[in-house]
This record gives structure tokens, sequence and C-alpha cells, in this order.
């Protein structure tokens, strides 16, 4: 659907805080706005977002239509073992984004 | 609205040739005083283009990526299949463009020059002006020579469409009657709403403005600026907006390429 950058830091020390950031292609159509034709574009956003650390949710979030195409999520976690973060994004066409990142920590 | 300076550009340029001096060699904007439009943007814009994972600029470059290396066309070939690597045949490229093309026997820019290889060398179809795979391959080959120093407008043969993007400059337009020296040579710095008004370099086109929530090109943003002053911008494409490239990449003879950079 879609094209991603994650931003995982590839190592860290058990119990380190670390920054995660993920970043996603989508238009963000709000429904609000009127194409060449007059009609009302058809509501299109990423509506949920998800991050695991190994099964575990870790951060999630709602989106609504007043947040900006391509969005931009960041957020702290502390890296506590070995393992794959997880990033899903659901959009309203129901069109589902996976993505997964390495963790090594020491 | 904006506080014009009591002695007109034209004042100056006659005061300049009274002392034949001549102001041919770039900037009204003494170099030392040049800033890119980074330079005005809020700390939080300035993180957002220099983090390669959060600057939504670089999902077209890899877009761009994927279409370098992709076959299109009757010939069947690739951008990758004739240039190889672009992170090597690319670097510096675009920091010379609008380039003079001997067949054309005029300037064109980037993405003109992309569209030829299209047509020409792989046999398809032109890209739509301004679509986004047209904005793509530009990002994407704009971005090899990012750090690069401009130095578009060597080539002799270049003079008189320089000299003629400058005419566009420096001419008033609209229904606002303002030229492009009167906002980005005379009141840079100053606020036009709630815009600092940049220096107008083109240093880091195509771009992600935020106000458009995506990117564009360094003509979209000129168009931008000439409905602004309630002018018609030319069309897309048009030798007009290529000399009008070519004189803004001239006069940032020296600065830095940003593609893909971030902008309000
Ligand atoms: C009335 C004032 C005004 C005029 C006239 C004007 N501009 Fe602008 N221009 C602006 C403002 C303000 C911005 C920044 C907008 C923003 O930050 O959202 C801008 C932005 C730009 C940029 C983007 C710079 C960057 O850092 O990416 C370029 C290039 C530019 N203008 C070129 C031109 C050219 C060429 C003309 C003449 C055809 C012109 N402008 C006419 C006010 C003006
Ligand atoms: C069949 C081989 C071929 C293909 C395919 C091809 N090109 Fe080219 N390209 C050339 C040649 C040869 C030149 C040198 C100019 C000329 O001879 O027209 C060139 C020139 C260029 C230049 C200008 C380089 C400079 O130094 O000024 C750019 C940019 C470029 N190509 C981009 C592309 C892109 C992007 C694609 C894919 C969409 C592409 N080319 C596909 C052969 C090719």
């Amino acid at each position: 659907m879609a094209r991603v950058l994650i931003n995982v830091p590839p190592t860290a020390k058990r119990g380190q805080i670390i920054e995660i950031k993920a970043l996603i292609s989508h238009p963000m159509e709000t429904g609000f706005r009127t194409g060449p034709d007059g009609n009302l574009v058809p509501r299109n956003i990423i509506k949920r977002f998800t991050c695991n650390y190994n099964g575990e949710e870790i951060f999630s979030a709602d989106l609504f239509p007043a947040i900006a195409a391509n969005p931009f999520l960041s957020f702290m976690v502390a890296a506590t073992e070995t393992g794959l973060i997880a990033f899903q994004w659901i959009d309203d066409q129901d069109q589902v984004q996976l993505e997964t990142a390495k963790i090594t920590v020491e | 609205m904006i506080r014009l300076p009591p002695r007109t550009r034209w004042g100056a340029a006659a005061g300049l040739m009274v002392l034949g001096l001549s102001p041919a060699f770039a900037a009204e904007i003494p170099l030392a005083e040049r800033r890119s439009g980074f330079d005005f943007m809020s700390r939080d814009s300035q993180a957002l283009q220099h983090d390669d994972t959060a600057n939504p600029g670089m999902l077209l470059v890899l877009d761009g990526e994927m279409l370098w290396n992709s076959m299109a066309g009757a010939a069947g070939r690739s951008c990758a299949d004739c240039h190889g690597a672009a992170l090597v045949s690319m670097k510096g490229v675009a920091a010379r463009y609008p380039a003079y093309n001997a067949e054309h026997r005029r300037p064109i820019d980037l993405q003109g020059r992309i569209n030829l290889c299209r047509e020409v060398k792989q046999n398809a179809t032109p890209f739509a002006w301004e679509s986004p795979e047209l904005l793509a391959l530009a990002a994407y080959v704009a971005h090899q020579s990012r750090g690069m120093p401009i130095t578009a407008g060597e080539d002799p043969r270049l003079q008189p469409f320089i000299e003629r993007g400058r005419a566009l400059y420096e001419q008033r337009q609209g229904q606002l009657n303002f030229s492009c020296a009167n906002c980005h040579d005379d009141n840079w710095g100053q606020k036009l709403g709630g815009s600092v008004i940049p220096q107008a370099h083109p240093t880091g086109y195509p771009l992600y403005r935020l106000e458009w929530q995506a990117v564009g090109s360094l003509q979209r943003r000129l168009r931008n600026c000439m409905t602004g002053v309630r002018a018609e911008p030319y069309p897309l494409g048009s030798p007009e907006f290529v000399d009008l490239e070519l004189f803004l990449m001239f006069r940032a003879w020296g600065m830095p390429i940003e593609t893909p950079a971030v902008r309000p």
C-alpha cells in the first residue's frame, strides 16, 4: 500500500530508553475536500497505528482527519530484550501495512 | 504589506552603470549574506529535513530509486541499464542544471532532461509535468548531489538565457505589480503574512512543502509566487520557467544542494 521509513536503533543496552520513529506515505484524505468534478473526495485516512515488541503491544494511536498527509510518529520505549519490533497501519479502506525491525539488546 | 526601499532597484542599477560597473555576476544580495530558505525555517522543520527517516521527501526519493531500476518503454531499458548506479553517474548532475542542450539550442532543466531520456532513449511516453513519477526521478537524481555546490550557468552558451531569466526576475508583474526582486532581494527576512520572505535560492528542489503536503518542483513554487501577486503563471515546462530556474541557480552559485529539502 505505501512506502515506509522506520528508525529503530539496531542495538541497545538492556533497559536503555530508545526513540522509535515511523513515517508512512499516505494521502490522509479528509473527506471534506471536493475534487475537480465538484463531488466530495471520499475520506481515506489511516485510522490506527500499533507497535508490538516481541508480540506485546507497546504503543498505539488513533488518527483523525486533521492529521496531515504522510503521518510521522515517534515515541520512546525501554529496550528489554533482543527481538522484533512490528509496526502496523490500517486505513479507511482496511488496507494494512506491516513492517518489522530487528533490535539486539546486550 | 511590503515596504519598498526609497531607492528603487532601477536607481541602483543606473548608479552602477554611471560608475561603469557591471552587475553581471550574480547577486544583488552580497555573497556573505546569502542564506538558504532552510535558515529561515523553525527548528522543528529544520529537524525534519535533517533526519532522513523523518523527512517525508525521502519517501519520494525511494520511489525514484525504484523507477530508476524499472524497465520502461519500447526500448525495454531502465535508467540503470544505461547509467548504472545513480550514486556514481548522477553525482553532481543536478548541481549544474538547467544545462545547455545543443539539439534544442537552449537550456533544459533536470525534469526536461529526464523526460528526454524517457522519450528518446527508452521510447516511452514522457511523464506529465509535476506527475509523481517525474518528481520521484528528479528527486532521486538530485539527491545524488546533496551537499555539492551549485555550478549551473558555467557554459558560455547559457549567458543570454541567464540574462532573460534575470529580466523576468526583475520585471514587475501581476495586479499587485511586484517583481520577484521586490520581495526576494529587497525585503528578504521580513514577514509577508505569517511567512518569512526567503531569498529564493532553489537549493532544495524537488522538495517537500508542508503546505502542499507533498513534494513539488521549483516551477510549482514559482507558480505559487506568481499567483501570489495575481499574475498569470507561465505554463509548466515553458521556456520562461526554465530561464528563471537557470537564473535562480546561477544566482545561488556555490550554495549546497539540499534535495529533498523541507519548506513550510
Ligand atoms: C509578494 C512577495 C513575493 C513575490 C513578488 C515573489 N515571491 Fe517568491 N516567495 C515569497 C514568500 C513569502 C515565500 C516563502 C513562502 C513560505 O515560506 O511559505 C517565497 C518563496 C519562494 C521560493 C522558495 C525558496 C525556497 O527556499 O525553497 C522561490 C524559489 C521563490 N519564492 C521565487 C520567486 C520568483 C522567481 C518570483 C518571481 C516570479 C517570486 N518568488 C515572487 C514571496 C514572494
Ligand atoms: C538507452 C540509454 C539511456 C537510457 C535508458 C536513459 N538514458 Fe539518460 N542519458 C543517456 C545518454 C547517452 C545521455 C547523454 C546525453 C545524450 O546523449 O543525449 C543521457 C543523459 C542523461 C542525463 C543528463 C546527464 C548529464 O550529465 O547532463 C540525465 C539526468 C539522465 N540521462 C537521466 C536518465 C533517467 C532518469 C533515465 C530513466 C528514466 C534515463 N536517463 C534513461 C542514455 C540513456
